[in-house]
């Protein structure tokens, strides 16, 4: 066994460790983004860095504080603004249309006493708000037609929901900042089908009014064209009926009779000699 | 050959020796010296870790202090169970040794300084300068702004450039980039995952967009939000899923585009702020706004519609166009032809008819029959074959 020595490193070495675990054990450093309870033998008796509003950072009370070593412990609790997440859960509306909802709130715990006493942990505490979250969904949609969820209105619904949240969360030392409904769908199989076959069926009825629509206005200008064609020849022809009956005639019998025209067919004349045409034929004056 | 052999043996042992003791000092100081370096790093010299570069070192001490030369039979670098606890043995055994039975202290095993003091101190001074200056000097790049806590507290935000804290338990530098700008993608373009969205008229979309967002204040953005990026995702999709409620279908999937961008970006703005979280959104960008798969088909239909009607008012068109010109050309030329035959009209009328019945019946097969005289006997199918031998050739000589 050596001699015990005072300047030893080793010994030093040891006094400078058992300084450091005894600091360590009064001392604890609080983050900014965490608030800290300290707990003697169960019992929480005070709080650290708790949640002010409008405080800025460098202001709050983070940074080194004390603790009674072994009697007092340090709960941690988180300062910044935390999420809980709503699984998604079919809904009916008062139209008796199912819908799939999911929904976030957000949420900050701004009494960490309270929220310590009630349900001591963070996990806790959003298994609770999750399961409130889904019911005052329920209970506010249920109140709602399918349309509202789609309209203005559904700001409203989102306020009526938060406030019924926050009057729960504050229970528990919790305040909602926010809720939102992320997705309001109509759920897989009959509903969302039927939805596709209205859309598709709202989509044929419009390709076949355009369809419609098409043919109409050809028809319109058409008959525009046939009636001004009309008119032109009315306004030409009408200077004189009979010289227009003739030369119409004329024009009438070359495309009838053209034998060049595969169109016509045959054509065989049989005249009888007292036609006009063979008038001076037969040497008739 | 033997005698060789023998010659060389020996002196290779000399040489192994005068290696030894310097070798077994290296090996002594880099144990001892690896044993804090990791001591500092809060890890055990005896993990996994710093076991195996210790169980090396000593491994190749212990072999060298047997005198003989390295057993060619087992491998060099395997730590085989048995000879880890026989190393560590040996290196105490050696420290003892070592050790002397001097009153240095409990301290055995450490090399000394030429004039006989531990070198002890000297490492641990050169550790904290080392740590001093790996904590308290930080480089923040140009694109970066470094937010210093003291002792848990905030206490400032620096800008790029090298920048001083307190060493490491007292004043912690986060870095983080302000500059770049990030995507959150929600939805995707493929058709094999669908994000529907309900629009105003209750019809379904199919939806891919991208956020860009960026730090706009790296404390707020460290201290407030407990996930940023799962909060803007879910922003983002409430967002998008309130302004697409308040847009048709057909203006959602085509001109709408814009303004669903625009306000589904001034409501994310709206609520982050709300959340105090430090973030500014940049932009956000459909890809992706269309009709499911589903009923795909059915938008095509309406497609297609669209342009059959415009092919059904073109070919009315080309028919008006057609026709009226034809009016145009007739009534001009019986206007032209009329005008002559205002000057002269019985002739015109006479000429215009012989020429006329010239041309017809100059073409046709004629039979003039004299009433009363003859008995008229038509032999049409002859008179028909007659006049159109040419198109039944076969036919006809089948006849014959």
């Amino acid at each position: 066994m050596p001699t015990f020595n005072i300047k030893s490193p080793y010994v030093i070495g040891i006094f400078v460790l058992l300084a450091l675990i005894l600091t360590s054990m009064t001392v604890f450093i609080v983050p900014e983004d965490k608030q800290a309870i300290v707990v003697s033998y169960g019992k929480p008796k005070r709080v650290v860095n708790e949640y002010q509003p409008d405080v800025t950072f460098g202001q709050t009370e983070a940074g080194v504080h004390f603790r009674i070593p072994l009697v007092e412990q340090i709960a941690w609790i988180d300062k910044r603004i935390l999420g809980v997440e709503m699984e998604r859960q079919e809904v009916l509306s008062t139209d008796q249309l199912r819908l799939q909802v999911d929904a976030f709130a957000r949420f900050r715990i701004t009494d960490p006493l309270i929220m310590y006493r009630r349900i001591r942990t963070e996990e806790r505490l959003k298994t609770q708000l999750r399961t409130i979250l889904g019911s005052s969904l329920r209970n506010e949609l249920g109140k709602r037609s399918f349309a509202t969820l789609l309209s203005p209105e559904r700001g409203q619904v989102m306020n009526n929901i938060q406030t019924a949240l926050n009057t729960e969360a504050n229970k528990y030392g919790a305040e909602i900042i926010d809720v939102r409904i992320k997705r309001a769908d109509l759920p897989e199989g009959t509903p969302l089908a039927s939805a596709y076959e209205r859309m598709r069926s709202a989509r044929n009825q419009e390709a076949v009014t355009i369809d419609a629509e098409g043919r109409k206005e050809a028809q319109v200008i058409r008959a525009e064209a046939d009636a001004q064609a009309a008119r032109i020849y009315a306004e030409s022809y009408s200077k004189d009926a009979d010289f227009y009956d003739f030369y119409r005639a004329m024009e009438s019998y070359r495309t009838t009779f053209d034998n060049e025209n595969a169109e016509n067919g045959e054509t065989s004349v049989i005249l009888s000699p007292d036609n006009d045409y063979l008038r001076q034929f037969s040497g008739r004056r | 050959m033997n005698f060789v052999l023998s010659r060389q043996i020996p002196r290779k042992d000399t040489v192994f020796l005068s290696n030894h003791s310097y070798k077994r000092n290296m090996t002594k100081f880099s144990n001892v010296f690896s044993r804090y370096i990791l001591a500092m790093a809060g890890k055990s010299p005896w993990g996994s870790d710093g076991s195996g570069g210790n169980k090396r070192g000593s491994g190749s001490g212990g072999d060298d202090s047997n005198g003989g030369p390295r057993n060619p039979w087992q491998p060099g670098g395997q730590p085989a169970g048995g000879r880890k606890s026989s190393n560590i043995e040996d290196l105490f055994k050696k420290g003892r040794n070592m050790g002397g039975g001097g009153s240095g202290g409990g301290f055995t095993g450490l090399p000394r300084r030429p004039n006989g003091k531990s070198y002890v101190p000297i490492i641990i001074a050169v550790v904290i300068v080392l740590w001093l200056v790996m904590t308290s000097f930080h480089r923040i790049a140009l694109e970066e702004e470094g937010v210093v806590t003291q002792l848990g507290a905030y206490n400032r935000t620096v800008q790029s450039g090298l920048q001083l804290t307190l060493p490491a338990p007292f004043e912690r530098m986060q870095k983080v980039n302000v500059q770049e700008i990030r995507t959150v993608p929600i939805g995707s373009t493929e058709t094999s995952s669908e994000n529907l969205v309900l629009t105003s008229d209750q019809n379904i979309i199919d939806m891919a967009y991208e956020v860009r967002w960026s730090i706009s204040d790296p404390e707020r953005y460290l201290f407030q939000i407990q996930d940023p990026e799962e909060t803007i995702r879910e922003v983002a999709e409430s967002a998008m899923r309130a302004a697409v409620a308040n847009f048709e279908l057909i203006s959602a999937i085509g001109p709408g585009r814009s303004d669903i961008e625009a306000q589904v970006r001034s409501r994310m703005q709206e609520l982050l702020n709300q959340y105090n979280s430090g973030i500014t959104v940049q932009g956000v960008a459909i890809k992706q706004s269309d009709p499911p798969e589903e009923v795909n088909d059915a938008f095509r239909a309406v497609n297609a519609a669209q342009q059959k009607r415009e092919s059904y008012i073109n070919n009315a068109r080309a028919y008006a166009q057609q026709i009226l010109e034809r009016a145009e050309g007739d009534t001009a030329a019986f206007d032209k032809v009329f005008e002559q035959y205002r000057l002269a009209p019985e002739v015109t009328r006479r000429r215009m008819y012989y020429d006329t019945m010239e041309n017809v019946l100059g073409k046709v097969d004629k039979t003039i029959v004299e009433p009363g005289g003859v008995q008229t006997y038509l032999p049409l199918p002859e008179v028909r074959q007659r006049s159109r031998p040419a198109a039944q050739p076969q036919a006809a000589t089948g006849g014959e």
